[in-house]
């Protein structure tokens, strides 16, 4: 895509001819009467959707048979570009002939398709998917109102890219199982995010409630916390691995070992002991320590017990601790 | 017939620039700094070009103007350099510009505001217009420069650049101003408006593509953009384009004359006008912003229930080129910010159509501009679902923000 990125060129070049055909003649615009709804035996159902303020909405028009729910009547109107209105177009002609309930699974997939000249070549380029979103949404609403119903009862899973119909369940799955760490890569396993952009981050075409980086964001959070879980719910680390912990795992681990073996020889005594610092020294790793109690004041503090706690350090966890007393 | 009213995203080259410009490829090759003949055979036309340059804004001998690859070089060398000699080191922090700026300004500021630098952007009022007061409350103790336009490229109004001038030169701030809208179309005297540096393009005014310039005022510091060779005084490095400043000095004197600017003010202002009161005779057409003191070749109006792509698309079907407000088609598929400045009706954001004209445009081509655009818009009108009659029982998700 560099290359062509770089060359840049007019979107209208990307056109398919059926919507080139459908910009310049649509075949369904305009509107159905009562009178006409009743001649049809119908009941006429008329409805909007989209948004002037971010460019465009389309108004859809059905004759819908009493007896059989078939629509048998479809017009539109359209305030958009010319992919809106060739979208809008394709789509009041997917609905002809189908019943309320079969017009419903009509996707902005199913009319971007329609639209192609060849089945491998999409209709429009991808920053111009959005414009068939639309007409998908204006069919919901149609249906709802047929049916008295609310339209968000059509959608069974959350939505993220409209364009591409990839659910919110879809992208936390696909980043989990492939391990993905960018939207680039997002866009590549899913397509999501790869039309109209609008779902990548605030400021696209639409505002939406989430977007692909905060999903991204969460998700990897989450695989992190994921990780940690694991990696502590895992059997004791042996000596081996104690030079590859983290900082925070040694300081544990060191705890671990002082809680079960030093500690409470040392309060047999009366006396204690905090794990202070730890730090790593010409391949050492030096464990800093401040006895408490008895021990603060006890004369085998610099070497019997000192020698104790390293020698129970180093057989539980590494041979190269040191132990310094503060 | 191809009528081409987009002069404000680019002009055609006049054919006596060309013609300036075709001996410096396979004749007149030389490199401008050689010191052999070749090379200095260049220097009187790269001479005469600068004369060209100098008198065309009124610039001082003692000034400089420095040739760079465009105007979006020249604004972002202004406000890129600002930050390295005026802000890195502590003292100031401050940029004022306005919320319609050119991307080349407001994007070069988006990025300074991501590395610490405050950054006001003024709105215009009602007429589309930013008031040199707006500039003056701005104004504070660490703002290290002013950035306003000469003229908008949307709407062509003319920003009061004087009246600015002067606030910036009171209270000691640097003032730059993007005149490349206004160059050309309007007088531009660099010493009477008090600006300390001014950008331009050549292509907006019938010159070549990739070549523009930087006013800067004698005294006024300024990092370099491009370091490299002596070229320009040091200030801007890399082997002159010399048929470009050719190109770019004989357009600026054919665009700049007195004879050139009467001739647009009289002749492009009355097909303009003439093409304007054509389409507002049209129901439910409106001009954006105010209509007076705008450069004469730009007009932006709104048609109602007209999505401005679609119309564009039915335009161009029929040979006319014009431009857009509503940015559907760009990456972002925000709408221009111009567009929204104004604010008030969202709808029209994405309703507007600018016409901007040159003096090649002829009165034939405006009628038949008229015609065809009365056609698109019955066509586009017939099809909108916002100019179309609403039955009583249907149900609405539009939202009329």
């Amino acid at each position: 895509m560099a290359k062509a990125s770089l060359v840049g060129g007019s979107i209208w070049d990307e056109y398919s001819n059926i919507v080139v055909d459908r910009m310049n003649n649509p075949k369904h615009q305009g509107h159905i009467t009562e009178e006409e709804a009743e001649a049809m035996n119908a009941t006429l159902i008329v409805a909007d959707f989209g948004a002037e303020s971010c460019g465009d909405a389309v108004r859809l028009y059905w004759a819908v048979e009493k007896d059989t729910d078939k629509i048998v009547g479809s017009k539109f109107k359209s305030f958009g570009c010319g992919t809106a209105i060739a979208s809008s177009d394709i789509m009041t002609e997917l609905c002809m002939g189908k019943t309320v309930d079969e017009a419903v699974k009509i996707t902005n997939i199913d009319v971007e398709k329609a639209m192609r000249d060849t089945p491998d070549t999409p209709a429009v380029p991808p920053q111009k998917m959005h414009c068939s979103v639309m007409a998908y949404d204006v069919i919901k609403k149609a249906a709802a109102t047929y049916k008295g119903v609310d339209a968000e009862s059509f959608e069974e899973e959350f939505i993220i890219c409209e364009c591409a119909r990839v659910t919110q369940d879809t992208l936390i799955d696909v980043i989990k199982i492939n391990d993905l760490k960018t939207i680039e890569e997002i866009i590549d396993f899913t397509k999501a995010g790869g039309f109209c952009k609008s779902c990548i981050k605030p400021g696209g075409h639409e505002a939406k409630d989430i977007y692909l980086e905060d999903i991204l964001k969460d998700t990897r959070e989450e695989m992190e916390r994921e990780r940690l879980t694991a990696m502590a719910n895992a059997p004791k680390e042996d000596k081996a691995d104690f030079a590859s912990m983290s900082m925070v795992q040694k300081t544990r681990a060191i705890d671990a070992v002082v809680e079960e073996y030093v500690r409470p020889m040392l309060i047999m005594d009366g006396g204690d002991m905090e794990l202070v610092d730890i730090k790593e020294e010409n391949g050492n790793f030096d464990v800093y320590i401040k006895y408490l109690g008895a021990c603060s004041t006890c004369s085998t503090g610099s070497t019997g017990t000192l020698y104790a706690i390293e020698s129970t350090l180093k057989q539980n966890l590494d041979d190269r601790i040191r132990v310094i007393t503060l | 017939m191809q009528v081409y009213l987009d002069n404000n995203a680019t002009t055609k080259v006049d054919e006596k620039v060309f013609e300036e410009m075709t001996p410096f490829f396979c004749e007149m090759y030389g490199n401008p700094n050689s010191l052999h003949s070749v090379g200095s055979a260049t220097h009187p036309k790269i001479a005469e070009a600068f004369d060209y340059l100098y008198e065309g804004i009124n610039a001082d001998d003692e000034d400089d103007i420095i040739i760079t690859a465009n105007a979006t070089e020249a604004n972002n060398w202004v406000v890129k350099s600002v930050w390295l000699d005026r802000i890195l080191d502590g003292e100031k922090n401050h940029i004022i510009t306005s919320e319609v700026e050119h991307p080349a300004i407001t994007a070069a500021c988006n990025y300074l505001e991501k590395k610490g630098v405050d950054i006001t952007y003024l709105t215009v009022n009602e007429e589309g217009v930013l008031e040199a007061d707006a500039v003056a409350d701005a104004i504070r103790e660490d703002t290290a420069l002013v950035s306003v336009m000469w003229a908008n490229n949307e709407t062509g109004k003319l920003f009061p650049i004087k009246e600015i001038g002067a606030i910036c030169k009171e209270k000691g701030v640097l003032f730059h101003s993007d005149a490349t809208q206004a160059i050309g179309k309007v007088k531009v005297d660099v010493q009477d408006a008090g600006v300390d540096m001014i950008s331009f393009s050549a292509h907006k005014f019938h010159g070549p593509k990739g070549v523009g310039g930087l006013y800067i005022k004698k005294g006024v510091q300024l990092s370099p953009y491009m370091h490299g060779g002596e070229q320009m005084d040091g200030r801007r490095a890399g082997t002159l384009d010399v048929a470009s400043i050719v190109g770019m000095g004989k357009a600026m004197q054919l665009a700049t004359n007195t004879m050139a600017l009467a001739y647009e003010i009289n002749h492009v202002g009355m097909l303009r006008d003439k093409l304007e009161k054509a389409i507002l005779k049209i129901p439910d057409t409106i001009v954006i912003g105010d209509t007076k003191n705008r450069t004469p070749n730009t007009t932006l109006i709104s048609i109602k229930g007209v999505e401005g792509e679609a119309m564009l698309w039915d335009l161009n079907k029929n040979g006319i080129s014009a431009s857009t407000g509503s940015a559907c088609a760009s990456e972002d598929l925000e709408a221009n910010p111009v567009m929204n400045a104004f604010g008030s009706d969202s709808e029209l954001a994405h309703t507007g159509i600018r016409f901007s004209l040159s003096r090649f445009n002829t009165e034939e081509q405006i009628d038949y501009a008229i015609e065809k655009i009365k056609e698109a818009v019955e066509r586009l009108r017939s099809i909108s679902s916002s100019y179309a009659y609403t039955p009583k029982n249907h149900v609405s998700e539009l939202e009329h923000n």
